[in-house]
């Protein structure tokens, strides 16, 4: 193999550069004072976990994670997210203190990329779980949660979709009966958001018209809070109704915590094939073309480490949050006034008004600025007050 | 926010039965591709086409560079992208298959498969029971066989003519292709008051 070149990286792996190390800064310091001031308790976890306890009690797919082996041969994984090793400890040490916990985390967690660059493999997460409470005032408290640490960390534009894993599986299992394999397989098409696939594979069953229909009704079962009036009327199915029903107070609650303008409501989101038991929910920002947070009901993780607990929490991508708060907000923004001898004064009282509105400003003579520092993308908006300039009289 | 939706179009063959159905739900894009521009801006809908490679409308979409695109299902097949696949366009039909010369059965050893389309190909002959070797090539298939660099090709098929051009027979149908709308998981939300009606739209037509 070739000879590395000295400032490559593995695949996927990235440096923070000053810059952007101190607005992940920042929007961290934003998201962890809002968890805290909600009761929650950060901890942390080792970043190297085995592979046959966390590694696989975790959501993410076996070829995402990193593996090494340590001296005694055991395979270890590099933590892929911070809820199963959060599931350990409270399956294991926090048991004692009695249910509910609320706790909270910000780290690493590392997913290996596998065919192109684009996605990091190693990126942080800021989070909450909340363990040991199966009621909708949890759900609730998350949701709301999440709408204020985003807030709070300076988004203006965003949006959480909701849905129940509950309605889904009720409603396959209602026309599919025990037939697992194809209610797995039309789970799967959804999963994969594969609506095309979906329907032919429906044209192929030997369902009856009527539920054909329902099931292709299913597919467009997203929008504002009058969805679920609509859900509930395609099903008698006691699993269905009381999703919905659940979904319903969960709006009530969200109403009072005052977030509902952040939420919609989509019946057919599954993020997980399997993970998920409840209520989840994704958000998502208008700058981002990824998922910018998710989170949900998790109630068969903590058994896998021999506790009987419920649990649900939400994720954010901290980088992500970045990108999209920068995008938004002007403030993390900078302005470049550039003078000459002549406009100084002119460029003094520009930058002098500016930085009243509130704005950054650097101000700097032309002549002593090089063309590759005037071509940084740093600087959002450039007034050119030099001769020659375009903001030249 | 930006309330604009941008599309990405695969340039060529599909383009133009693409806005065929685009001009009958009433956005008509039907002359541009006499420009050499990449990105075309139309205010009086607001929308913004990006042209593509076929190959590259899935890429564009799922990194959100685009809301939303026309792809074709070979592409989408080979390449496993996280976007939603929302309506089949049901044109520019094809299908994928498995050729090679006539009474030619594949070799014991490591067979080798010529094909644009790795992934689909490997799993195809996975599922097969059959374990080969693929020799990525990125045009003209056809040859592989005919110069015994492969025992068998697996490419698209419209006509069957060039196969039957170059003495190939066909052997299996992996899948039927056309083209299918699909949309990035995000703008598929955030977006969903301008998409949902161009979806409806579009079914409705096809």
């Amino acid at each position: 193999m070739a000879n590395r070149l000295m400032f490559e990286k593995p695949l996927g792996m990235r440096d923070t550069l000053p810059f952007f190390y101190n607005q992940k800064r920042k929007a961290r310091e934003a998201l962890s004072n809002a968890i805290e001031s909600w009761g929650y308790q950060f901890l942390d976890t080792p970043m190297l976990e085995y592979l046959e306890t966390v590694g696989e009690a975790s959501a993410i797919d076996e070829t995402q994670l990193f593996k090494l082996l340590d001296q005694q041969g055991h395979t270890l994984v590099l933590r892929p997210d911070m809820t199963a090793p959060i599931a350990r400890v409270a399956a294991s040490q926090l048991k004692e203190q009695g249910f509910p916990v609320r706790l909270a985390y910000d780290g690493p967690v590392f997913r290996a990329q596998q065919i192109e660059g684009g996605k990091p493999a190693q990126f942080e997460q800021v989070g909450v779980e909340y363990i040991g409470e199966n009621s909708i005032y949890a759900d609730a408290e998350v949701i709301a949660l999440q709408v204020q640490t985003l807030k709070e960390a300076g988004l203006d534009h965003f949006q959480l979709t909701v849905g129940h894993i509950g309605y889904v599986k009720g409603l396959l299992k209602e026309i599919f009966g025990d037939d697992q394999e194809t209610s797995e397989l039309f789970l799967r098409f959804l999963y994969r958001k594969n609506y095309v696939g979906f329907r032919k594979a429906l044209q192929d069953t030997d369902i009856s018209k009527e539920d054909q229909d329902r099931l292709k009704q299913l597919l467009s079962l997203r929008g504002e809070e009058d969805v679920l009036s609509t859900a509930k009327n395609i099903t008698k199915n006691g699993a269905c109704h009381e999703a919905i029903h659940e979904l319903q107070q969960l709006h009530e609650i969200l109403e009072s915590y005052g977030v509902t303008e952040y939420v919609s409501y989509d019946l057919n989101l599954i993020s997980h094939m399997s993970y998920y038991s409840g209520i989840l929910f994704e958000g998502y920002a208008p700058e981002l073309g990824s998922l910018l947070c998710n989170g949900g009901r998790y109630d068969q993780l903590l058994p896998s480490f021999q506790t009987e607990a419920s649990a649900t929490g939400f994720a954010v991508r901290l980088d992500r949050l970045v990108e999209a708060v920068n995008q938004q907000n002007a403030e993390n923004n900078r302005t470049l006034i550039l003078f000459d001898d002549r406009s100084f004064q002119k460029a003094l009282k520009e930058a002098k008004d500016l930085r009243g509105e509130g704005s950054r400003v650097v101000l700097q003579h032309r002549n002593n600025i090089e063309e590759k520092a005037l071509q940084n993308e740093e600087f959002t908006k450039l007034i050119d007050l030099s001769e020659g300039g375009a903001d030249h009289e | 926010m930006n309330d604009w939706l941008t599309i990405a179009m695969p340039k060529g063959r599909i383009f133009d039965e693409a806005a065929q159905l685009l001009k009958k739900i009433g956005y008509d894009f039907t002359d541009v591709e006499e420009s050499r521009k990449l990105i075309l801006e139309f205010p009086e809908y607001k929308m913004r086409l990006m042209l593509a490679k076929p190959m590259d409308v899935v890429t564009y979409v799922e990194y959100g560079a685009a809301d939303c695109g026309i792809a074709g299902k070979d592409v989408l097949l080979e390449q496993d992208r996280d976007v939603y696949e929302v309506l089949d366009l049901e044109i520019s039909p094809c299908y994928l298959a498995v050729a090679g010369l006539p009474d030619k059965p594949l070799s014991k050893i490591a067979p080798k498969i010529a094909t644009k389309y790795p992934r689909v190909a490997s799993e195809y002959f996975r599922e097969q029971g059959e374990q080969i070797e693929i020799i990525p090539l990125n045009g003209s298939i056809e040859l592989a066989p005919l110069i015994g660099l492969t025992d068998r090709i697996v490419d698209i098929v419209s006509s069957g003519r060039t196969l039957r051009e170059n003495g190939l027979v066909e052997y299996e149908k992996i899948a039927d292709i056309t083209s299918r709308f699909i949309v990035n998981p995000v703008s598929y939300r955030i977006k969903s008051q301008v998409i949902d009606p161009i979806i409806t739209d579009l079914s409705q037509e096809i």
